[in-house]
């Protein structure tokens, strides 16, 4: 190989080694799921919201219904595929009397929304519209369907992107649910 | 069949590009003239067979080919024709098969002007440009395959992103290609030179008129994503630092201190390692871009292909070639040359300047972009790094910067005295000071008179170089030939004048937008208005209307300034049923001093519209300066094309 007339320069090995650690850190990045990405939501307030139901005769949905329990806010749409996927944990879920069910409706149009739900069953206790995205934009939704869970005192503690799984459910958000229970006793 | 046929050419693609590198190696180790010729006629034969596949399958897309699967799932028949084609790239696939096309075009380049290098520096460097080829080719083929076929054969597609169906975006990712991609010559010619052990002011000669291409294209490109961002997503931004933003920052940052290496390389045979260091760091940059848009390694709203395998196999074409082109550096770099000494006080010593400079400016938006990654891979923590990191890291260093090229193109090569700079220093520092008083006095604000003396210092170290340049103002010139003398300057001349002034005008741009924006938004119902910065907006009608693809809701707003009619805008927001969605288009009214925009949000006829008004103080100057710089290297392309020499065969 090349034969060095001069001192051997290490210097010129510095490119390739940052080069290495580069390529390292870009693999380790490979093997984790940016999905994961919790939004920068987390554990702030949730935004000040006030939206009509979609249920006729139902009252119109703001941050006071959400005040002293605990919510599921699932954002879902009568158009959205995946939605049907995790339905029927939203149905088992509705049975819990601990977790207040809040549907977010976005994008919708309200009588396939009804249709809709009177078709895959209805877990909700309440539903408001988002026709026009204005909570699902302040809350960073970037698809359906997209679960947040709320505390009592309005704060945003988990974010699922995508559909809520057993798996889901039973690994991220069920201890996060414990735990505010426990820090309320 | 079409389908077919473009599947075809692909693989005969990956065989040609096979071909390409191994016999281009070959030839040039053993310097075998017939292994050479045949590795250039298979470059240029691999580019007009990916100019085949792309054209089919922009063909398929025309005609609405559901058979297949790509088109299936990005067309629709309803689209306008424009957005069809323009579909042809705006989906992983096809954006790739353009990648690969590009890339492929410019190793036929290598091939065809690259006749002046020397044999077999040409060879290694087309063999090498084969074995990127090759990579990207069966990327293509084995994970993103544009011709797959879908059974069974939809009725309708399934459409294209509507924020993607703009002329803006529609047409900004060739421009962009063709400048991530055009660095590649520079990288394949440093490995060739590496693999040869020598490289000289002849190289730098070479290289440089493809980096300057990439370059101004580059430059376009991204100006181009900055105005589509600007007026499509409606925020009134133009800059985000988004990672997929960032990751095409990064190679114009590093191909810039490229392009300033190399004039030195050129003109003192100085700087030969850095430059080669340089070249493979810029197309690494491109990509690692690649890499981050193509895996949705970080997440943004920019990632639309998130698949492991894809990134897997990025990576890996990364590892090679980046890994291999430092490895070659770190055996070869001590058999070349350091160059010619320099003065402190001389040209050289301000490029050094502007390279290290613009190298910190690299790291720092890669240190941001990449933090994240960093922080989860140890700790397995999610964070996001947003702009005031950015403002706080970026703008110092380009400021200084900023200084330093004001001044630097002033000062002799090797070496200089200062007193010979004084007169035209205390010229630009007046200059300034006028500016800086009388801005501070109409602004009112101290950083924005601070960001305009910026811009003039620059403006007028680079308007007193011109005129120095074109000798006027020295006894003995007569005004009237000016002409004579504007021609015969050397295009680099006029060139690089563009380029610097063009960033003045960016800069000044950008501090009347970070200094002197203004927004307003109100609940308008027809009849009322909003102001903003002593503009009057009135919401006149709200009306229906319907696109090709989309229903439209208009509202129409007429703007007053003291009662005098200005202008009438017409901002939409835009429904498409076909992909569900609800895009907004605002409306501008554009000025040279000021841009006034408007967006209409929801709303309805009983409680009025939500409107957001904007006053964007010389926003426009920030592309217009952008675009100065782009045509300023085109302009010195045309002065450092190599000099046709006799050629040692015919074309």
């Amino acid at each position: 190989m090349a034969t060095p007339e001069k001192k051997r320069d290490w210097s010129a090995l510095a490119p390739i080694m940052a080069f290495a650690g580069l390529a390292f850190l870009l693999a380790v990045g490979l093997t984790r799921d940016p999905r994961l990405l919790p939004s920068e939501m987390i554990d702030r307030e949730m935004p000040s919201f006030d939206l009509p139901a979609l249920r006729a005769g139902d009252a119109r949905v703001s941050n006071a219904d959400l005040e002293g329990q605990i919510s599921l806010v699932n954002v879902f749409g009568s158009w959205c595929a995946a939605c049907i996927v995790e339905h029927s944990k939203l149905v088992e879920l509705s049975f819990r009397n601990d977790i207040q069910m809040v549907g977010l409706n976005w994008r919708d149009n309200n009588s396939a929304a009804l249709r809709w739900l009177a078709q895959y069953g209805d877990p909700y206790d309440l539903i408001a519209i988002d026709t026009n995205s204005d909570l699902a934009i302040e809350l960073g939704v970037t698809g359906a369907p997209e679960t947040f869970l709320i505390g009592p005192n309005g704060q945003i503690r988990y974010k699922q992107i995508g559909p809520l799984t057993d798996q889901a459910w039973s690994e991220n958000i069920e201890p996060i649910v414990n735990a505010i229970k426990a820090e309320a006793n | 069949m079409l389908a077919e046929l473009g599947q075809l050419a692909l693989v005969m693609t990956l065989l040609l590009s096979a071909i390409q590198a191994w016999s281009g190696l070959t030839g040039g180790h053993l310097n075998d003239s017939r292994l050479m010729r045949l590795s250039e006629r298979s470059a240029i034969a691999e580019a007009l067979l990916c100019c085949l596949a792309f054209g089919l399958l922009a063909v398929l897309f025309a005609q609405s080919d559901f058979s297949v699967k790509l088109v299936a799932t990005h067309s629709h028949t309803t689209k306008p024709l424009i957005y069809k084609l323009s579909g042809t790239w705006g989906n992983h696939e096809g954006s790739m098969l353009l990648w690969l096309m590009t890339l492929a075009v410019f190793g036929a380049g290598i091939s065809l002007f690259g006749k002046s290098l020397p044999s077999g520096l040409r060879a290694r460097a087309i063999g090498v440009h084969g074995l990127l080829g090759l990579g990207f080719a069966g990327f293509l083929l084995f994970t993103s395959n544009p011709f797959e076929r879908l059974s069974p054969i939809p009725v309708d597609g399934a459409g294209l992103n509507p924020l993607l169906q703009d002329p803006g975006l529609a047409f900004h990712p060739p421009f962009l290609y063709i400048g991530y991609v055009g660095f590649s010559v520079a990288f394949s010619l440093a490995v060739a030179a590496l693999i040869e052990g020598q490289i000289d002011a002849i190289w730098a000669r070479w290289v440089r008129p493809w980096v300057l291409l990439a370059w101004a294209f580059l430059t376009i490109g991204i100006t181009m994503g900055s105005i589509w961002a600007y007026y499509e997503l409606g925020w009134g931004g133009w800059w985000f630092w988004d990672p997929v933003e960032n990751v095409s920052f990064m190679p114009w940052l590093a191909g810039t201190a490229l392009l300033h290496s190399t004039l030195v390389a050129q003109a003192r045979g100085g700087f030969l390692r850095w430059t080669l260091l340089l070249s493979i760091a810029t197309f690494s940059l491109s990509l690692i871009g690649t890499f981050i848009v193509r895996s949705g390694v970080l997440t943004s709203v920019h990632a639309f292909a998130v698949d492991p395998a894809r990134g897997v196999y990025i990576l890996i074409l990364l590892a090679l070639a980046t890994g291999g082109a430092l490895t070659l550096y770190a055996l070869r770099a001590n058999k070349i040359d350091h160059g010619t000494p320099f003065a402190v006080e001389s040209r050289e010593a301000g490029l050094v300047i502007n390279n290290i400079l613009l190298v910190c400016a690299t790291a720092t938006v890669f240190l941001g972009t990449f933090y994240p990654l960093v922080i989860d891979a140890i700790t397995g923590e999610k964070i996001t790094v947003g702009p005031p990191y950015f403002d706080m890291t970026f703008a110092p260093i380009m400021s200084a910067l900023i200084l330093v090229m004001a001044f630097g193109p002033l000062v002799k090569w090797r070496k200089d005295e200062f007193a010979r700079l004084r007169p035209a220093l205390l010229r630009m520092a007046i200059a300034v000071l006028v500016s800086l008083i009388l801005f501070a006095l109409i602004g009112k604000s101290v950083w924005g008179a601070l960001g305009l003396g910026l811009a003039v210092w620059l403006a007028s170290g680079s308007l007193i170089n011109y005129a120095r340049k074109l000798r006027l103002g020295v006894k003995n010139s007569r005004i009237g030939n000016l002409g004579l003398r504007v021609r015969a300057l050397p295009a680099a001349a006029h060139g690089f004048f563009l380029a610097h002034v063009g960033l003045a005008v960016t800069v000044a741009g950008i501090t009347g937008m970070s200094v002197w924006a203004a927004e307003s938004t109100a609940r308008l119902n027809v009849g009322e208005q909003v102001s903003v910065a002593g503009y009057d907006f009135t919401l006149t009608r709200m009306s229906d209307g319907v696109g090709d693809n989309y229903q439209a809701l208009i509202g129409t707003l007429a703007i007053s300034q003291n009662g005098d009619p200005i202008a009438t805008l017409e901002a939409e927001r835009r429904f498409y049923p076909v992909e569900q969605s609800v895009t907004t288009e605002g409306a501008m009214d554009v000025a040279v001093h000021r841009t006034l925009y408007a967006a209409i949000g929801e709303g309805n006829d009983m409680s009025g519209w939500i409107v957001r008004v904007y006053m964007h103080p010389l926003v426009s100057w920030i592309w217009a300066g952008a675009l100065i710089m782009a045509l300023g290297g085109f302009v010195s392309l045309i002065g450092s094309a190599p000099k046709s020499k006799p050629a040692e065969e015919p074309a």
